[in-house]
């Protein structure tokens, strides 16, 4: 059986780890709040920019001169995955979930014999995805040195994913994130952001575009000239929403994980304590029966 | 005037403007042009620039740099790649953008040049509103 001083050490130590697990849960919990605000704020923007895309694209159908982004390259051999993880762990399996959701798809679309390109955001997702694909990943980007998610990250990298869909150089493009329910679940999901029509199809139902009471839309300048500049800005503000549920979701999943955590540790210290006394007790006891045997042999 | 029009600013971070107003001018890649209430449908693409609202007499501007106008019979819905209460502009920082702008320009293609220098113009007159 331990010592005593090696249980009171041991004690302190839990006792130490607890304070550290339960203030990270309550930052966790003071930037979930506002994660959550950023992305509820950032919401009327990505619903309008959807409705006026399901709008156009209707207006346009499939003729010639749509874009290629929204139409796509008319093949479908090389899909880039845009996967989003956070940076920072200590979060429960919020990571492994997106990266675990990445994998799936990687694995039906080499299956499907299509060729597979990984563009990571977030260095968790690409610590676990450099093991298994580093081949794959043709871009690895860190959003450490980010104090505030602002929507011109977004764009860089929306800018950076649209030059490489003009380069050729893949057809379709998914995003992989996981969306914020509750503090409980975050659900990875996969999202077409190349071609547009393909997520256009499925708003289009709730949307239904405006009532014009039968009047015609004027544009200026001409639709094409619209969705050339819309649909990249579309593309932005899909990865902004992403990056802003993933954060949500990260700290959601880390005020979880401390949460518990504290909860184990406290555990532990009820044990330990338990266990403490009774040694204690032991000692005592035997100490009394030494002195009393001790008297009695006089 | 009875009618009003339901006008609303959003940018990718936030709504910036919502409410009712009499009319909105807004800086379109075409040219300039002012919202009315019952405005006929009407999508427009926006440059760097000023949005000005009225409203009960009294007028409110905001710098946008790019973003559509989408006018339906429901109302007005700017979508601002980049929106600030012109209030909040900072001189400072606005005249080393015009400066990083123009330098920009020496390095460009004709055809990247024509939007850019609209982008300075629009910056510009900003500078000169502050």
């Amino acid at each position: 059986m331990a010592s005593l001083k090696e249980l009171k050490s041991r004690i302190s130590s839990v006792k130490n780890t607890q304070k550290i697990t339960r203030a990270m849960q309550m930052v966790a919990a003071a930037k979930l709040r506002k994660a959550q605000e950023a992305a509820e704020s950032a919401r009327p923007y990505a619903e309008r920019i959807r409705g006026v895309i399901s709008n156009l694209a209707n207006s346009m159908g499939d003729g010639g001169d749509a874009p290629k982004l929204l139409i796509g390259t008319g093949s479908q051999d090389t899909v880039l995955l845009v996967v989003a993880t956070a940076d920072r762990g200590l979060c429960g399996g919020f990571n492994t979930n997106i990266v675990r959701k990445a994998r799936e798809e990687i694995v039906a679309l080499e299956r499907a014999g299509k060729t597979v390109k990984l563009y990571v955001i977030g260095k968790k997702g690409y610590d676990q995805l450099n093991r298994l694909y580093s081949a794959n990943i043709v871009k690895y980007i860190s959003l450490k040195e980010e104090r505030k998610l602002h929507a011109g990250i977004a764009r860089n990298i929306g800018e950076d994913v649209t030059a490489m869909f003009d380069a050729g150089e893949f057809d379709v493009a998914k995003l992989i994130f996981a969306n914020f329910k509750n503090v409980m679940e975050q659900v990875p999901v996969s999202q077409t952001i190349i071609p547009a029509n393909a997520s256009i199809e499925v708003a289009d139902e709730d949307a239904g575009g405006p009532d014009l009471n039968g009047a015609i839309y004027t544009y200026e300048p001409d639709e094409a000239g619209i969705l050339r500049v819309l649909l990249p800005r579309s593309i932005n503000t899909q990865i902004f929403s992403a990056l802003l549920e993933n954060q949500a979701g990260e700290m959601g999943s880390k005020m979880a994980a401390m949460d518990s955590a504290t909860r184990n540790a406290g555990d532990m210290i009820d044990k330990l304590t338990l266990t403490f006394n009774r040694t204690r007790q032991a000692r005592i006891t035997s100490e009394l029966i030494e002195i009393i045997s001790g008297a009695e042999a006089l | 005037m009875a009618d009003t029009l339901t006008f609303s600013l959003v940018s990718p971070e936030r709504e910036l403007f919502s409410g009712q107003v009499d009319q909105v001018d807004l800086p379109g890649t075409e040219g300039d042009l002012g919202v009315l209430p019952n405005h006929s449908p009407l999508m427009a693409a926006i440059r760097t620039g000023a949005i000005t609202v009225y409203s009960n007499g009294s007028e409110e501007k905001f710098f946008v740099e790019g973003g559509f106008a989408d006018v339906t019979p429901a109302g007005l819905t700017v979508l601002a790649e980049v929106a600030t209460p012109l209030a909040d502009v900072d001189p400072a920082d606005l005249t080393a953008r015009i400066e990083k702008a123009r330098a920009e320009l020496e390095m460009m293609s004709d055809e990247k040049a024509m939007a850019h220098r609209l982008h300075i113009d629009g910056l510009e007159a900003i500078f000169n509103m502050v």
